[in-house]
């Protein structure tokens, strides 16, 4: 059958699954529009290049497969960078398509020309100029392997205007994927292997660093049953959030910067660390030299190059989570740790026990609160998008996610301007399932004209603006290391209930914290996109914080006067 | 300094991705070799950074990630031939040139040309060989120098293999499941 290069990507993209295509059309890619408005093939037009990069990443952490942008070269293409760079750091698939000059004009600095393959080099996981027709199909479905696959991140497939527009014989069968003949590594090493089964079973204070790598995996229930059988309790990555419930008591909650301080102290305080499928990151250990001094390390992670990186361990597993999980479990041992357990029920002392909902209304508005109430309306079922920011860490310690997928957030690029194009790719992703996007008045600023795309495609997406008038997490840094001194961080922003209505989405302002719930409520019974402008305290923190490069339990700690917020149980 | 061996695939852009990824890690790149294999679709790089044990490893399971990198291998420490080829120009007179000569054989180099102010000094050998003959040649004038880079091969039974070529086609792992 002879079809143009457009109609083969369409058919290509058809036969691989794909029902969804966020992007924006220009000179370059206008074959393939065409070709895509005789396709089947359901294409949201997006305000910005970079919101398409983002819906597609939201829709492929919501859904767990691929998501697929779309965008003209030149500047359309440059536009996708922010979002291509989220994408990698989060190891989240995502295939971009891009138009490009004819191939005759490479090199010439035509219109819109522009070398985007040279420019996302370092920030895909791999990215190819296709010039002929007849290698659409092959390469397109290379890009979704290789973005699906092993650690998997995003891959950008540039396609010359006369590949678009040649025409070549299309037989799916005959282009098939010729990836690479790589070497296959075997990267069982039964030494380390036993020295792994080993610790296990003779920790005495062991604590599980669970990471995206077991969501990634889809290795839930696997990772569930490690947890049971060895009876270890478990420490989540921001990223890791869903992949094991918050409720259940094994959990203790999110490490880090902004984790809970008995959660860090149990870090330090541990004699074995399990890492499952994440890379400890920078803001997840504090100052290495001091990072878990007494614990032997664990990693069980299917990126190699993260062996060892930050973290010397004393035993690597290198391979798919699930995989290396089930290979342990046969050798684990369920071993008693009550006092271990009960010790860290200790350090959580009354900070846990102190429920925000019963604190008397003193007139303010909270963050938190907002947040803890958004979770207890909607009984924690909601996918929740956050920006990034305060709001987005005050969302990962009162919004308490029991299922996978269900918090779509930019943990390493931390790319502000995420939240409400990845809750639009989360809403495809999964019509089925309530989404919020949890932005902050700094974050929404900078994505907001994505309104526009909700009210074209007729979406139903909640927003929720924890506004603050400030950009909260750089001004907190002021406050805290700069003496106050807040410069460049308070910000104006427009009237968003008004500009919600000009947008023609239904604006609502909550001003004090009786009016939360109710707001919520209501919003939630509309089948149409709702925003609610919270208006929150100005000068509230995160808390606890460990400063930047500081030892992990050197914690500031949560003020007890005046009385801001306190960690809720699940 | 380590080293390290790697099959790649023979098509543009993929030393630009090699280089991009040491820039990105931030090792420095002593010498880097590329030359065709015994398979016309496989190019062979030999790469020597200064690192140590922990950034090689690094360098290595990075490179490995690089779709087109077939194979990554640290060969440091490992049983080894290390060759490098230099060619000297070296000021030369009627004078000295006997004595020259007799310096060039002492390290097995050889003269491939000869003109009435200089002559052209061929050698092959480890870098500290070659470092050792330019020490002795620098009194006369080195006029020019040329050197290749570093190959490198295991010796023996320790073999260092492209992939099959056949394999061609099959996707590095299986697609991770949602």
């Amino acid at each position: 059958m002879k079809l143009t290069g457009a109609e083969i990507l369409c058919e290509t993209l058809t036969r691989l699954g794909v029902d969804h295509i966020f992007g924006y059309p220009g000179g370059a890619i206008l074959p393939v529009y065409d070709a895509l408005g005789k396709s089947k093939l359901h294409h949201i037009l997006v305000r910005h290049e970079q919101g398409a990069t983002h819906m597609a990443d939201g829709y492929a952490r919501a859904s767990g497969g691929v998501g697929v942008a779309m965008a003209t070269s030149g500047p359309g293409a440059t536009n996708m960078v922010t979002g291509i760079a989220t994408a990698m750091l989060d190891s989240s698939p995502v295939v971009c398509i891009t138009g490009q000059v004819s191939s005759k004009l490479l090199g010439s600095d035509a219109f819109q020309e522009i070398d985007i393959t040279g420019i996302t080099m370092p920030i895909t996981k791999y990215n190819v100029v296709v010039s002929k027709a007849e290698d659409i199909a092959r390469t397109v479905r290379e890009a979704f392997i290789i973005a699906n696959s092993g650690r998997p991140g995003p891959v950008l497939v540039d396609i010359t205007k006369d590949a678009q527009q040649a025409s070549a014989e299309f037989d799916w069968d005959a282009c098939g994927p010729q990836l690479p003949p790589k070497r296959v590594r075997n990267n069982h090493d039964q030494e380390e292997f036993d020295r792994a089964v080993e610790l296990l079973n003779s920790a005495k204070r062991p604590v599980i660093l669970a990471g995206r790598g077991i969501l990634l995996s889809g290795a839930m229930q696997t990772f569930e049953q490690f947890v049971r059988t060895s009876n270890i309790p478990v420490a989540m990555t921001l990223l890791g959030i869903g992949c094991f419930p918050a409720t259940d008591p094994m959990n203790l909650g999110m490490m880090g910067m902004h984790g809970e301080a008995w959660v860090n102290t149990a870090i330090q305080e541990a004699d074995l660390l399990i890492a499952v499928g994440m890379r400890f990151d920078d803001r997840v250990t504090g100052d290495l030299r001091t990072y878990a001094r007494n614990a032997r390390k664990v990693h069980i992670e299917v990126d190699r190059a993260e062996i060892n990186k930050n973290v010397t361990v004393d035993a690597a597993i290198v391979g798919d989570a699930g995989e290396m999980l089930a290979n342990l479990l046969p050798h684990i041992h369920t071993r008693d740790h009550s006092a271990w357990l009960a010790h860290i029920k200790e350090l959580r002392g009354d900070s846990a026990v102190r429920d925000i909902q019963s604190l008397p209304d003193s007139g303010h508005l909270y963050a938190a609160h907002v947040i803890n109430d958004l979770w207890k309306v909607t009984k924690g079922g909601a996918i929740v998008a956050t920006d990034v920011g305060q709001h987005q860490m005050w969302e990962a310690q009162y919004y308490h996610h029991n299922e996978p997928r269900t918090l779509v957030t930019s943990g390493g690029l931390g790319t502000m301007g995420f939240a409400l194009p990845a809750a639009i790719g989360a809403k495809f992703a999964r019509p089925d399932r309530e989404v919020w996007a949890v932005v902050g008045d700094g974050g929404f600023q900078m994505t907001m004209s994505e309104l526009a795309t909700i009210v074209q495609e007729k979406l139903n997406v909640k927003i929720a603006i924890i506004n603050n008038g400030y950009l909260g997490m750089v001004r907190q840094w002021q406050e805290f290391f700069y003496d106050k001194r807040y410069v460049a961080t308070p910000l104006i922003a427009p009237d968003f209930v008004a500009l919600a209505n000009a947008f023609g989405i239904r604006g609502e302002r909550v001003m004090c914290r009786k009016e939360v719930v109710p707001t919520i409520a209501s919003a939630r019974n509309s089948d149409q996109a709702v925003l609610i402008d919270f208006r929150v305290e100005q000068e509230d923190s995160v808390y606890p914080m460990v400063p930047a490069g500081a030892p992990l339990h050197e914690m500031i700690r949560r003020p007890n006067n005046p009385l801001v917020e306190t960690a809720s149980e699940p | 300094m380590q080293t390290i061996v790697a099959y790649v695939e023979n098509k543009p852009g993929v030393l630009n991705r090699v280089a991009s990824l040491t820039r990105r890690l931030a090792i420095n790149i002593d010498s880097l070799t590329v030359g065709p294999t015994e398979n016309e679709e496989i190019a062979r790089m030999t790469i020597c950074a200064h690192t140590d044990e922990k950034g090689a490893h690094r360098l290595e399971a990075s490179l490995e990630k690089l779709v087109d990198v077939l194979l990554a291998e640290n060969i440091s420490g490992r049983s080894m031939l290390e060759r490098d080829l230099a060619l000297i120009k070296v000021a030369a007179d009627q004078q000295n040139r006997p004595h020259l000569m007799e310096l060039i054989k002492v390290f097995r180099g050889r003269v491939v040309d000869v003109a009435p102010e200089s002559l052209i000094v061929e050698v092959s050998g480890t870098v500290d060989k070659i470092d050792g003959l330019l020490e002795v040649l620098r009194p006369f004038g080195v006029l020019e120098m040329a050197r290749t880079g570093r190959i490198a091969m295991t010796r023996g039974n320790d073999l260092l293999r492209p992939p099959d070529a056949a394999s061609r086609g099959k996707p590095e792992a299986a697609p991770a499941s949602s």
